[in-house]
């Protein structure tokens, strides 16, 4: 059976802004919670907490029906007895261990084997089959200070599984890598969550880790959670102005890749077909979240003429909403775009709801972020 | 040298050595406290355990020879059940060195164990290690340079320990002089000769250990 977290606490810090969090969930099975925020949101406390590694000061963590910390009893789970897997955010190889000896590291001891009730020989077994599902075959003796970025998080995610946590708990994973090697490894972990089937809570600040590698986002601004849902309709529709400055307006649709040429991609959403620029796509990826920041929607009224960017959506003015001194603008263009004006742009334009416009994005203002399927 | 010189030389080693090795686990122990811990009557500990680096060597001899003295609470034990004699044996010169060479540890092997990152200790929680299993995987072999830098910074101070070994072990050539109580003897009787090679064996070995205990203790 599949458990989840079920967790309502707070965590005091000496001279700093308590980290309070409600009613956070992660659903079983094979889901990835993204926990999603600016850096210094609480995102990694909260981790922590999970991990039993801070003790909240206030509150309950339950996983499934076990309860893990309960600050009135006084109730508190030992890390090492929650069985999860946890990736901090350097990873944490253990220096002075071989490649085989960090991923080994959780199966051996008393403590843990009586945990696993599971033979030497079995663990081995584990051990080799792990290094083999990750690829690191080979590197076995090496030392972390050897293996490239790329390598290192896959140690780290293996001596994370090896055990086989309940509950796999990453934190920024790829923030430790190069942007060009993150690319990569982002579609890679991608694959990896999906095939293992753990429940994970992953925590991010980057919104295209967030979209490649979530299901369900939750997102934190100043140690609240303030809203939590599908990834695609929370960047979508944020659900007041604080989440849409932590996740930026932005529109997220599911496309499918038509073309690639030259870093040019052409891409079908809904019933449009809309071209990108995006040299650093992984070559034959099929399914995509195209996303466009509503700021980067220019509208045009009347006829277009002839104009520079690649895509021009004819679209019908849904709703007009003000956001402070910006007016966002939900347009139907096939699929719902939203825009961002100011507010002064939007009186001279007299934009009432059910105008048709012109919704003008250039190509490089698409970004494509592979989704998997 | 004389035969008899090194004597004083092998049997200070030797006593330093099984010191050094007697003040380790309680060392360790201490030091990992004090680096690691949060508990009531910290402070207290952090006291008392840097007392015997200022109090005159002479009073830490004393209250040893209160607590060891056939009489004294822990030597009444030692005599009554296992009939032990420690004061004025070879047993006396290693208590005294272990507990005068105990704070210099102390304070260095803490400062490696501080230099540790916790990230890596709570890993290792997460994957199931128990405490103990903890301290000997993974902040011990982190911290091993410097632990054994502070090994040897405390062996250099129990070769040139005088006050306290003179106080609780005496002065009994061949079961309990050591290097530095020789050599004040040999002052007293006007032998200056064999008391210069008898500094001289003594400055080699302090020269040795403090150089490689400072070397260890160098960051990387």
């Amino acid at each position: 059976m599949s458990e989840g977290i079920t967790a309502s606490f707070a965590k005091r810090f000496p001279g700093g802004p308590p980290m309070r969090v409600e009613d956070l969930q992660t659903s079983g099975g094979a889901v990835v919670t993204v926990l999603f925020g600016a850096s210094g949101a609480g995102k990694t406390t909260v981790l922590r907490c999970l991990a039993g590694l801070e003790r909240p000061d206030e509150g309950m963590i339950r996983f499934g029906t076990e309860i893990w910390s309960d600050a009135a009893p006084g109730v508190f789970v030992a890390p090492r007895k929650r069985r999860v897997g946890f990736v901090p955010q350097e990873y944490a190889l253990f220096p002075h261990l071989s490649v085989g000896r960090n991923i080994a590291y959780g199966l051996g001891g008393r403590g843990s084997q009586r945990g696993l009730a599971l033979t030497e020989e079995d663990g081995r077994a584990r051990v080799t089959e792990t290094i083999r599902w990750l690829g690191l075959e080979g590197l076995e003796k090496r030392l972390p200070r050897e293996l490239s970025g790329g390598q290192q998080q896959r140690v780290a995610l293996a001596r994370a599984v090896v055990t086989r946590p309940r509950l796999l708990l990453l934190d920024e994973p790829l923030s430790a890598l190069d942007a060009p090697t993150r690319v990569r490894v982002r579609s890679e972990l991608g694959h990896l969550l999906r095939q293992l089937g753990t429940p994970t809570l992953l925590v991010t600040h980057d919104r295209a880790e967030a979209l490649a590698l979530g299901d369900e986002l939750v997102v934190m601004d100043a140690g609240r959670i303030v809203q939590r849902g599908s990834v695609r309709e929370v960047f979508s529709r944020p659900s007041n102005v604080a989440v849409a400055g932590v996740v930026g307006v932005e529109t997220v649709q599911p496309g499918h890749v038509l073309t690639a040429v030259d870093g040019l991609v052409t891409v079908a959403v809904a019933d449009r077909k809309l071209v990108a620029l995006a040299p650093e796509l992984p070559p034959a990826t099929a399914e995509v979240y195209v996303c466009v920041r509503a700021e980067d929607v220019i509208l045009v009224k009347g006829e277009p003429g002839h104009s520079s960017p690649r895509n021009a959506l004819p679209a019908v003015v849904r709703a007009l909403t003000r956001e402070g001194p910006m007016v966002r603008i939900d347009l139907d263009c096939g699929f719902p775009l939203a825009a961002l004006l100011t507010r002064n742009a939007c009186d001279e334009f007299a934009l009432v709801p059910g105008d048709h416009v012109l919704a003008l994005i250039k190509a490089p203002q698409l970004h494509l972020i592979p989704r998997s399927t | 040298m004389s035969g008899e010189e090194w004597q004083f030389v092998g049997f200070t080693a030797r006593m330093a050595v099984l010191g050094t090795l007697v003040m380790l686990p309680f060392g360790l122990a201490l030091a990992w406290g004090l680096a690691r811990g949060h508990w009531r009557g910290k402070a207290l500990v952090e006291t008392l355990v840097a007392l015997p680096l200022v109090l005159p060597p002479v009073v830490t001899g004393l209250v040893l020879l209160r607590i060891f003295g056939r009489r004294g609470p822990v030597g009444h034990w030692l005599y009554s059940q296992l009939g032990l004699e420690v004061v004025f044996t070879w047993r006396a010169v290693v208590i005294a060195l272990a507990v005068m060479s105990l704070p210099l540890f102390v304070l260095a092997a803490r400062a490696a164990f501080e230099e540790v990152n916790p990230v890596f200790e709570q890993l290792a929680r997460t994957l199931g290690a128990g405490e103990w299993r903890v301290f000997f995987t993974i902040t011990l072999p982190l911290a091993r340079r410097g632990v054994l830098g502070a090994a040897l910074l405390a062996f250099a101070r129990a070769l040139g320990e005088f006050g306290a070994t003179i106080v609780v072990a005496g002065n009994i050539p061949g079961q309990t002089t050591t290097l530095s109580v020789a050599i004040y003897q040999y002052v007293q009787l006007g032998e200056d000769g064999h008391a210069w090679a008898l500094t001289a064996a003594s400055a080699a070995m302090a020269l040795l250990a403090v150089l490689g205990g400072t070397y260890l203790l160098r960051r990387k």
